[in-house]
């Protein structure tokens, strides 16, 4: 099926002036007893039990040699564990038509369940997810298969331009940064990892200490509280707390690439480095980004580039906070031929926002999005528990939902172009092409 | 074991039976379907048109899905680009999109909203402006959004070569999003007459799902879509498949490592929901070959043989046009070819074919389809989803009390003979994907400073 535009990040919001309220979350916070944090709502509504364990076990823990092996390892905890082979793994979970899913991202690697809250499944479905989290195999046969899938799987992308577009970027960007890492690593590095990297990494940071434990659905606080300690009790324990990322820092220099590649159309990407969670210009510039290129059909980057020129299917920006400062990007797809006037007419676009701001009718209009759209925002348990586990691991106030949207109504235009203006260096952007002639 | 704790689930399921469920027709035709949910302030609003690819013509295939596009171009009252910014503002969230057999607008909004929705979509139901000059650059964007979507996706590509071979006479053999010739030669006069021949409200579905009182909606509907007069519809043709008499092949060459292999069987789609039994059977066929990561196509050949890095089997059971495929895909490993997959594949296919499917193996997939059914009232917008898809292909919203039950009852016997009517070598499409080197064998980095302006 096809879309008129792309679905965008979601923003938060309610309407100005007005009391609707921004319904508070009960949120219960707690830790058990081996020092990981719980994150719980309670929600009778639907007979089905949400949960995931979040590690800072993201590929920013990688080393450059190593590339790939927190995806790996993640990947890996669901292909065997206490003695129980992948297969065994699978069908058990299908039986009870529980579903096992997770990520990993730079910061963080999560694993999360969603079971049926019967009595009966759910203490199956919990039962399985405890030995995926805390015994492990990592069996060898299957670690050699994965890795050839996975490498198959890297020499595809390295054809295909949305990836080599994203992998110059972050290169660009972060240069030795562990931010600039590749998620999925490199062939070579994924070829050489051995089964007892995945140990070690597994026992450096899937630690109780600090992990992080979201919960929605069907069931009680007291039960709640069980399964976050039958969880967490048998995950590693001790050892080195996991070291801090090293700060980012900007680039000093603009820094412009280009990629040749036969595709008929040129993948942009500019970027610099943007904010952290908790950052005090987040909402400055979240609200901002949305006049900009976040806000789908209504943002300036859209009107200018696709509504008043038809040069593209889709321009966006975005910011992604992390732990250390995560990438302002911008990006688009266009005819090669008009790779350059797109180009720079996304360089105008930025500049003029960055150097006037954005119009008090505007701003007005992003609030009354953001803020008008926040019911949206909490209206499913999926939805829920995955901002229970952000605000937990990130260790965000507990109010941080409840406050959302009063932060965003007290953001102004002078706010915003100074945010800007100090954090976005245009001259110093990272732009990388894909899809041009050589030249 | 696994029958017991199938019978402990079964018994407690209707605790969550279908939520509350309302239908009206106003007197224009216009068929609204309410579903109340109340555990958010919210609610979704999505207009079906029974207008798809399929009801297009050769020379101007595309147009559905362009006229969707320019469907936010304006009205009289609501200029171009205002239908955005005016959602925007109340906090909603609106989209847009085409399929074979239906095109389809919607609007997430906090409750209160829903009159803003009703507004605009009945104002461009009736009153769209078409202009020369906005289709212009439109048609622009939706030539990108070919190139984006297709032209530099190898599997897309396969995909687009392999309808077109299986389907020679029926509409499903050509793509959604149009030929980028017949793109390149549209003009604002076929979007018009698109647009004129099937925008009416008897040839609609408005599905509503969220916080909200039926009968209120109802009122709401009637009050801005009841003013909006009905039209006579063409009469939409069958153009039924012929019996395909022996394999196809057809091969893509385009840039890119891993192969890949689409294998296709013409199946029927479900018509008669109450005595049709073959749907469910392909279903359950569907689910025993790829239904979870232990399901056969996996564990046999990802897994144990090692044949393939990924694969895949799936079955669409609504469909307007009547028909369906049931299709099998996956890429080699390395070292091994797409011939191996095929062999291998195929070699599975044998088996069910053979020897049937196990009791087990069925039990499984129905144990997922009772979870999915209950997992899917996590979403709002899903639940509008299956409504309006059931509505706009034929079929009935109320078939989704009795899907489960349906799929309860297949057996192993007849997902074996399904199998065997329809998995046949001289009913098959095969499309593979021959990957060539780039022209440039390394991708050239060129590195320059830059200074922004």
């Amino acid at each position: 099926m096809l879309t008129a535009n792309k679905l965008l990040l979601a923003a938060c919001v309610l309407l100005l002036g007005s009391s609707v309220a921004c319904a508070g979350l009960p949120i219960q916070h707690w830790q058990t007893r081996t020092g990981a944090e719980v994150y719980f709502v309670e929600n009778h509504e639907l007979p089905i039990l949400d949960v995931s364990v979040n590690f800072s076990a993201g590929s920013s823990r990688d080393s450059r040699d190593k590339a790939g092996l927190a995806g790996v390892t993640h990947h890996m905890l669901m292909l065997g564990a206490a003695g129980l082979s992948d297969e065994e793994i699978s069908r058990r979970l299908a039986d009870i038509g529980a579903n096992l899913g997770g990520g990993v991202d730079a910061d963080r690697a999560s694993l999360s369940l969603r079971t049926l809250a019967n009595p009966r499944e759910s203490a199956l479905a919990l039962e399985l997810f405890g030995k995926i989290l805390q015994q492990p195999d990592f069996p060898q046969a299957v670690l050699e298969r994965e890795k050839a899938r996975i490498i198959s799987g890297l020499r595809e992308s390295a054809t295909q331009p949305e990836s080599i577009a994203s992998k110059a970027f972050y290169a660009a960007l972060y240069g030795s940064h562990p931010y600039g890492l590749v998620e999925a690593g490199e062939p070579e590095t994924v070829a050489a990892l051995k089964r007892n990297d995945l140990t070690d990494f597994y026992r450096a940071n899937y630690r109780a200490e600090g992990a992080v434990i979201a919960l929605i659905g069907d069931v009680s606080k007291d039960g709640a509280a069980q399964i976050a300690e039958s969880l967490s009790a048998g995950l590693p324990k001790g050892g080195q707390p996991v070291n801090a990322l090293p700060p980012v820092s900007n680039p000093q220099a603009g820094k412009l690439e280009r990629i040749a590649h036969p595709a008929s159309q040129a993948h942009i990407l500019l970027g610099y480095p943007g904010i952290k969670r908790g950052d005090a210009d987040y909402f400055p510039l979240y609200v901002g980004n949305y006049i900009l290129g976040g806000g789908g059909f209504v943002s300036r980057l859209t009107e200018e580039v696709r509504e008043k020129r038809g040069l593209a299917y889709s321009v966006y920006s975005y910011f992604m906070p992390l732990a250390e400062l995560g990438p302002f990007q911008i990006g688009l797809q266009t005819k090669r031929e008009q790779a350059e006037e797109a180009l720079k007419l996304v360089r105008q676009v930025l500049d003029k926002f960055i150097q006037g701001g954005p119009s008090e009718k505007e701003l007005k209009a992003a609030k009354q999005n953001i803020i008008g759209g926040f019911p949206l925002r909490i209206d499913s348990n999926g939805k829920i528990l995955d901002y229970l586990a952000v605000i937990g691991f990130y260790r965000l106030p507990l109010t941080y939902l409840d406050d959302f949207n009063s932060k965003v109504a007290k953001v102004t235009t002078a706010q915003i172009k100074d945010a800007f203006a100090r954090r976005i260096k245009p001259e110093h952007m990272v732009t990388v092409i894909v899809g041009t002639d050589a030249k | 074991m696994l029958t017991r704790w199938l019978v402990v689930l079964l018994a407690l399921l209707p605790a969550v039976a279908l939520a509350d469920v309302h239908e009206f027709k106003l007197a224009n035709g216009l068929k609204v379907v309410v579903q109340e949910d109340h555990r958010s302030p919210v609610v979704v609003s999505q207009v079906w048109y029974k207008a798809g690819s399929i009801d297009e013509f050769n020379g101007t295939t595309g147009v559905a899905h362009v006229l969707e596009h320019m469907m936010f171009k304006g009205t009289k009252k609501v200029p171009a680009g205002q239908f955005s910014r005016i959602i925007a503002a109340a906090g909603g969230k609106e989209n847009a999109f085409t399929g074979s057999d239906y095109t389809v607008y919607f609007q997430q909004l906090e409750k209160s909203n829903l009159p803003l929705a009703f507004r605009l979509e009945a104002d461009r139901m009736a009153n769209l402006q078409l202009t020369s000059g906005e289709f212009s650059k439109e048609i622009r964007v939706v030539m990108e959004e070919r190139r984006w979507r297709t032209e530099d996706k190898p599997q897309a590509q396969v995909y687009e070569q392999f309808q077109s071979a299986a389907y020679q006479v029926h509409p499903y053999g050509r793509p959604v999003i149009g030929w980028m010739n017949d793109l390149e030669h549209m003009t604002v006069a076929d979007a018009r007459a698109w647009y004129h021949r099937w925008y009416a409200p008897n040839n609609a579905t408005l599905v509503v799902v969220g916080d909200v009182d039926p009968q209120q909606v109802l009122k709401l509907a009637q009050q801005y879509f009841g003013p909006i007069k009905p039209q006579a519809l063409p009469l939409r043709k069958p153009q039924a498949e012929p019996e395909q008499k022996g394999e196809r092949r057809v091969t893509v060459k385009a840039p890119a490592k891993l192969p890949y292999l689409l294998m296709g069987y013409h199946v029927p789609a479900l018509q008669d929901a109450e005595h049709d039994w073959e749907p469910y059977a392909l279903e359950i066929l569907a689910g025993v070959l790829d239904g979870n990561a232990s399901a056969r196509l996996n564990q046999n050949l990802v897994r144990r043989d090692q044949i393939a890095i990924e694969v895949s089997a799936g079955y669409d059971l609504t469909q307007r046009g009547g028909l369906s495929m049931f299709l099998v895909d996956g890429s080699p490993s390395d070292g091994r070819s797409v011939d191996d997959l095929e062999y291998a594949l195929q070699d599975e296919i044998g088996r069910v074919k053979e020897d049937g499917v196990t009791d087990e193996e069925l039990l499984r997939v129905k144990a997922q389809v009772i979870a999915a059914d209950v997992y899917q009232r996590d979403s709002m917008f899903y639940q509008a989803m299956q409504i309006g898809k059931l509505e706009s292909t034929g079929l009935s919203w109320k078939f989704l009390k009795d899907y489960p039950a349906r799929l309860q009852a297949v057996t192993p016997a007849q997902v074996q003979a399904v199998a065997r009517k329809y998995l046949n070598d001289d009913n098959l499409t095969v499309a593979v994907l021959d990957p060539q080197p780039m022209d440039e064998s390394k991708p050239k980095h060129q590195e320059v400073p830059h200074a922004h302006r």
